[in-house]
């Protein structure tokens, strides 16, 4: 019986790499996602609304909700369920619309 | 892009685009198949990209074989796979070919607007998954059961350890059994429908027996990992300051309506939840093709025999026409495409259209009988608190909506959009618009939102200032 996933669809990745996510290190694997790579290391939460300011990440997961927008190497609102992780990408929590500074 | 117009573009590479596309190829069409993702197979058939290297993708899937089967149909064939291509408007100007309009990228962010054109359209667009508010749904870790299952098959993780499944339809079963084989504890499965409902359709059952034995199979896996099924029951809370913690979950009368004294409290650190499923067809509304109500409460594209929609030159096939998962789209993808051969060629459509026809309606009258089983019963509204948010991009409560409804005399989901921007963000109204379209029409079960949207994903202004240059 499978114990996780990555075992249960006999995944043999290349060697995992690294990116950032508000300056922590996080580490993906080849084919994951920004959001998969996130959910990888516990992290739920890469936004805050605009409003309440309350901390928002993947719901739908199939890019229609855009609930998991992120800003992703200085850019923001960027599906992370869609945009497929990199080496060296630096991640962080989108505020608001991601325009306020 | 190709300067001639292709005899078919078709919008989707799920299970009825796929077959769609391969069969008109088949046909001798050319063909132009255009998909959000980056592979093949919709959201039924998503699996992992190739650097994850998974040696058992078939782990995650019931059918792998058959999709393995139109891929390399595909592969084989002539037509045009045109991957990233996120389709935001069709257009048509007289008897000119369709113009298919799209943005490119993993996420459409590339800002390399393209435009395709077609002489006959086929749309495949598949579903998202209906959405009905609760006290704390906004919470991270709540996520969609359908996104819980595309993340675990596309990037082989989980949303947690310990995760509630809850909804109503039978994708909460399918989502259940392979979070729980994916090494996940699931304490509860809370379905919000009675399952006698499928007995009221004895007719459609029987001629539908592989639906049982998926089914099924589905409660041996279930068994097997010990995880709990509670019918006519919901999730009507969640708690958490900054992420799921537990959930309550309570028993629902027949109307979905929360029977008082019956919550408990159950520990878990994600929850999984959807309540069907809802057909993407906004490219064909915002062209005027007519819809009707399904009997699972949401709006359905009206079309003819052969698939085709009130808009001449417009097909569509799978969910758009009804949900009805991927063996029904890939028959009539199948239909589609041969139809659009026929109507393209002036050739006598083949023998195989009539066995085609005959399946469909088949598994048509089991995907309707299943609907009405899990249509959302009126007493949902019942879970929503004041607070709770519905609109999640625009954070619009329950409370400003009911007082719009009840003190600013809005009657649809249009109007309580104007008064609340609910509907109004981002998703464009997917997430909260079967819920807003409830309390607009003053509670009631499901009712569907009938509103026309121009484009169907958000679009750049330079991309519209654009589309006046000549090409």
């Amino acid at each position: 019986m499978a114990r996780n996933p990555i075992e249960l669809a006999g995944a043999r990745p290349g060697p995992p790499f690294e990116i950032t996510f508000d300056g922590r290190t996080v580490t993906a694997l080849p084919g994951q996602s920004v959001a998969a790579a996130l959910w990888a290391a516990g992290i739920l939460a890469w936004r805050t609304t605009r409003r309440g300011g309350r901390p928002r990440g993947a719901f739908c997961g199939i890019g229609q909700c855009y609930d998991c927008l992120a800003t992703v190497n200085g850019r923001p609102n960027r599906r992370a369920c869609l945009v497929p992780a990199r080496p060296g990408d630096a991640v962080t929590t989108q505020q608001g619309d991601g325009h306020e500074r | 892009m190709s300067a001639e117009p292709y005899d078919l573009a078709v919008i989707g590479a799920g299970a009825a685009g796929l077959a769609g596309a391969v069969h008109a190829a088949g046909q001798g069409l050319s063909v132009a198949l255009l998909d959000d993702a980056a592979q093949a197979g919709g959201q039924f058939f998503r699996h992992p990209a190739p650097a994850l290297k998974a040696g058992r993708p078939q782990a995650l899937h019931h059918h792998w074989s058959a999709f393995r089967e139109l891929r390399s149909r595909l592969a084989a064939s002539a037509v045009d796979h045109l991957t990233g291509h996120h389709v935001w408007t069709v257009t048509r100007d007289g008897d000119l070919p369709w113009a298919v309009h799209a943005l490119t990228g993993a996420d459409g962010e590339e800002q390399r607007p393209v435009c395709i054109r077609a002489r006959a359209l086929l749309l495949a667009t598949g579903a998202y998954e209906r959405q009905l508010p609760f006290p704390g749904w906004t919470l991270p870790g709540v996520v969609s059961a359908g996104g819980v299952q595309a993340m675990l098959k596309s990037g082989l993780v989980l949303p947690g350890r310990r995760i509630v499944v809850a909804g109503s339809g039978p994708l909460l079963l399918a989502a259940a059994s392979s979070l729980a084989t994916a090494g996940a504890r699931v304490p509860l499965v809370a379905e919000a429908a009675g399952y006698l409902g499928y007995a009221r359709h004895p007719g459609a059952l029987a001629a539908n027996p592989g639906k049982l034995a998926e089914g099924a199979l589905h409660a041996k896996v279930l068994a097997r990992h010990r995880v709990r099924l509670s019918t006519r029951s919901a999730v009507t809370e969640v708690h958490g300051t900054d992420r799921v913690e537990a959930v309550t979950v309570r028993r629902l009368d027949r109307d979905w309506r929360p029977l008082p004294g019956t919550g408990r409290r159950i520990a878990c650190d994600a929850l999984a939840v959807g309540h069907g499923l809802v057909p993407r067809i906004e490219l064909a509304t915002a062209l005027g093709c007519a819809t009707r109500q399904a009997p699972d409460g949401t709006s359905v594209l009206v079309l003819d025999d052969r698939q085709q929609t009130s808009v001449p030159g417009l097909w569509a096939a799978g969910e758009t026409g009804g949900i009805g998962g991927w063996q029904l789209a890939a028959v009539e993808g199948e239909l589609a495409a041969l139809a659009v051969a026929h109507r393209l060629s002036g050739r006598p459509a083949p023998a195989r259209v009539r066995e085609l026809r005959r399946r469909r309606d088949r598994m048509r009258r089991f995907a309707e009988a299943m609907g009405a089983a899990h249509r959302p019963g009126p007493g949902w509204t019942h879970w929503l608190q004041d607070g709770t948010e519905v609109c999640r991009c625009e954070e619009v409560t329950a409370g400003s909506i009911r007082e719009a409804v009840a003190e600013l005399g809005a009657r649809d989901a249009r109007t309580v959009k104007l008064l609340t921007r609910a509907g109004m963000g981002w998703c464009q109204g997917r997430m909260c618009g079967a819920a807003v379209a409830c309390l607009a029409a003053g509670g009631g079960g499901a009712a569907a939102s009938e509103e026309r949207r121009p484009f169907a994903v958000p679009v750049p202004l330079g991309t519209l200032a654009a589309l006046d240059e000549p090409n």
